[in-house]
């Protein structure tokens, strides 16, 4: 198959070219004329539909442009990372919007591989029980469509009682229709400079952990990387944050009058969200994972336990890098989906780039630049996870001939 | 185990009396083997085991036995009262009692939802006999015009001494199934053109069909219901108007269109390339190659997947529920809307969540048993 096998007198000349002859038998012209035809009947369309949309808008006066954006947008949003006021502009609402967005999507991900990863695992568990009540779990939450989950989520959260009968589970910690509240720490500079600190010594731990290996692959000598890692990542924020004083003062949340007050505060809407989100897409990355380790054939496990090599080293160095090649894509697409059905936050009220783009599409009439801009975003947002799993997939494919 | 044969073999026969062999069949050793081998996993049984009764006997007890059935109706009002002092220790049957032909047939009119009932009947029908493998040839297309047909009638009415029915008042299970199932009937054929399409070796066909795959995979299916409510009447001239359950379902089949398409193409690359070649040896056209050979090998290839993907889109009919179209979800949404039974959601949504259950279940089974039948010759 490949053409270097092949006779090398024969790689260049290929089939002779023949001009194009003017005959329903030829190839080359029945290709061309049905490209002609498909593409023609499809611009046609499009410029029908053009044509009445441009109509339409001269009818109905409807000014087309993004205008609007800078506009003052007068819509309240509930929760925003930046700051954020009904006076402020359309561009600065949708921003928000973007935002949130991303918030749910970054959080829903990192924490619905933890649980897909957890629960894949469970089901091949030896433990019977374990593996049935995973299976069970993955069968139910598959089974059921998200948006009813989100909303049942969501009406049991209104169902808690309010902040003065509030669930508290833990000190500092309150559940109630208000939403979810955790205590937190008063965040001052020294806070990020240790934050600053822990994200260099975690590239400092890479790099140290590249050169070892390195030495590794000169001597044959396996090196410790921990120690370092450990006073890199730990040693370093610490030492940071006490030379900076060390401030710490928690920041509990507590009841003054019919609210909280201080804490971190998870507003139902977002933790219905996020908790459908997560239980749903763990769910199929459960069956991925699963299925990506029952790909690795048992051979691969008797062969390592021949050498010697305990089950964690098994799990790490000869089965999880070759469950991962089977993983990584349809991974891939569940980090995707999970982005695009954050877009169901519209249904419970959480502010998303959808809800606010669709109030401003209400509140304007400007529906085709509303939902262009929806579109834009999720193009962008989708085009750049598959571009950053696109490369880690080839980083970790396997080198063929 | 490998120790006490050894030690088996070598032992003093004077040496002190061994004790019985440890039983290795029968229900104890079993339990030993699946749920108590290691402390680990002597330790993760028994809290498993825990929380499970402790749950089921909770769920029993808020389902069955604190559970309130029925509640009295003053003058066309029913009184919720008890329901709301059980607060939240039992549930409140009676809404699905009272709301239940509701919740299934939305607000078409009362004394003939055997109309929708049969649609239903009829829908699951066609389902079961498009399951069976009997019937996997051309005489499945006469089935399913002549079952749509009917069921187009049967809802619409007008003819046949039916009344007419508009199509404002349909609502619940129907629209569900409805959306589902033209959806897929007709987003199948198309899937089918752009995957030949995104394999074909003219450029220009190949692109326009990876622009309008990578286009809608790329937004969410809301963006697209959104632009089938607000957007699509912009296209159309003026006086030219289609109704929303219409352009949803446009929506809905071009979303489809687009995933399904994939999972054909996968379907397409797998093939071996000598079937394509062998039907190039015989000289046979293009669609005499695709009709004869490669389809009927490709489609049976990713049957699987392809049932996968029509249980996802079974599931993602309900997000109609956003532009305001009566599918089953909106229906049950709606239902407690009225103020004698706000506050009822839960009971709802697990009823709705029921029926939900019971057909994508059946159809991930049955996609289960299905894999494993195709898939007998390979395993050993």
């Amino acid at each position: 198959m490949s053409s270097s096998t092949a006779d090398p007198r024969l790689a260049k000349a290929g089939p002779p070219r023949r001009p194009i002859r003017l005959s329903w038998s030829d190839e080359r012209l029945r290709g061309i004329v049905w490209q002609v035809l498909v593409v023609g009947v499809v611009a046609a369309i499009l410029y029908w539909l053009w044509s009445n949309t441009v109509h339409n808008l001269e009818v109905r006066r409807i000014a087309t442009g993004f205008g609007f954006l800078g506009r003052e947008a007068g819509l309240p949003i509930g929760e925003s990372l930046i700051s954020y006021e009904p006076t402020d502009t359309y561009r600065r609402a949708l921003t928000v919007g973007v935002l949130n967005t991303l918030k749910v999507a970054i959080v829903g991900v990192v924490l619905a591989t933890i649980l897909g990863t957890l629960v894949g695992i469970a089901r091949l568990s030896k433990n019977w029980l374990l593996s049935k009540v995973a299976g069970l779990y993955v069968e139910i939450i598959r089974d059921l469509p998200l948006l009813l989950q989100l909303l049942f989520w969501y009406t049991i959260l209104q169902s808690l009682p309010g902040p003065r009968q509030a669930l508290n589970p833990v000190d500092g910690v309150f559940l109630s229709n208000r939403g979810l509240l955790l205590p937190f720490i008063e965040w001052m500079p020294a806070h990020w400079w240790a934050l600053l600190a822990l994200v260099a010594g975690f590239v400092g731990t890479l790099l140290f952990a590249k050169a070892m290996r390195a030495r590794q692959y000169a001597d044959g000598q396996p090196r410790k990387v921990w120690p370092a890692g450990i006073t890199l990542m730990v040693g370093l924020p610490l030492l940071v944050w006490t030379t900076l004083g060390a401030p710490f003062t928690p920041d509990i949340p507590a009841l003054r009058g019919f609210n909280f007050q201080g804490g971190i505060t998870m507003t139902p809407e977002y933790f219905a969200l996020l908790l459908g989100l997560v239980t749903y897409t763990a769910g199929f990355i459960a069956e991925i994972v699963r299925a990506g380790i029952q790909a690795v054939s048992l051979g691969q496990w008797e062969a390592a336990q021949a050498l010697g090599m305990r089950r964690g080293d098994i799990l790490k160095r000869i089965v999880l890098p070759q469950a991962l090649r089977v993983i990584i894509p349809p991974m891939t697409s569940q980090y995707l989906n999970l982005t695009k059905n954050s877009s169901l936050a519209v249904a419970i009220g959480y502010q998303d780039i959808v809800s606010i783009a669709n109030t401003t599409l209400n509140q304007t009439g400007q529906a085709i630049e509303g939902i262009a801009i929806i579109m834009l975003v999720y193009l962008t947002i989708s085009l750049s996870i598959s571009f950053f799993m696109n490369w880690y997939n080839s980083r970790i494919a396997l080198v063929e001939r | 185990m490998s120790d006490v044969t050894l030690n088996a073999a070598t032992a003093n026969p004077e040496a002190a009396p061994r004790t019985a062999p440890v039983v290795s069949t029968g229900p104890v050793a079993w339990l030993r083997a699946n749920l108590f081998s290691s402390w680990i996993n002597t330790a993760v049984s028994l809290v498993l085991a825990y929380l499970l009764i402790r749950w089921t006997i909770g769920f029993i007890d808020w389902a069955f036995i604190n559970a309130i059935w029925t509640v009295p109706v003053q003058g066309n009002i029913p009184q919720t009262q008890a329901c709301r002092e059980l607060e939240g220790a039992g549930a409140c049957w009676a809404v699905i009692g009272e709301k239940h032909r509701f919740i299934l047939f939305g607000t078409y009119p009362y004394e003939e939802h055997w109309r929708p009932l049969l649609v239903c009947a009829l829908f699951i029908a066609l389902y079961v006999v498009s399951a069976m493998r009997r019937f996997w040839s051309w005489v499945l297309i006469p089935i399913w015009i002549g079952t749509l047909t009917v069921i187009g009638v049967l809802m619409w009415g007008g003819i046949l001494g039916l009344s007419y029915v508009p199509q404002e008042r349909w609502g619940g299970l129907p629209i569900t199934l409805i959306l589902s199932t033209f959806g897929l009937a007709f987003a199948f054929p198309l899937a089918v053109l752009v995957a030949l399409g995104r394999r074909s070796k003219l450029p220009a066909i190949k692109m326009l069909c990876v622009l309008y795959v990578e286009l809608v995979r790329g937004v969410p299916l809301i963006s697209l219901l959104f632009m089938a409510s607000v957007m699509f009447p912009l296209f159309l001239p003026e006086g030219m108007n289609i109704d929303k359950l219409l352009r949803a379902q446009v929506a809905i089949t071009l979303f489809a269109g687009a995933y399904l398409a994939e999972v054909v193409r996968a379907g397409l690359q797998t093939l071996p390339r000598g079937q394509y070649e062998a039907a190039d040896a015989l000289g046979l056209s293009y669609w005499y190659k695709t009709g004869f050979i490669i389809l009927p090998q490709a489609l049976r290839l990713v049957i699987p997947p392809l049932v996968n993907t029509f249980i996802g889109f079974f599931k993602d009919t309900s997000l109609v529920l956003i532009i305001g179209i009566f599918d089953l979800l909106t229906a049950g949404k709606t239902a407690i809307v009225e103020p004698a039974w706000q506050g009822f959601g839960i009971e709802v949504y697990v009823f709705v969540g029921a029926i939900y259950l019971v057909f994508c279940f059946a159809m991930s089974k049955y996609s289960q048993d299905l894999e494993r039948d195709l898939n007998q010759h390979r395993s050993r």
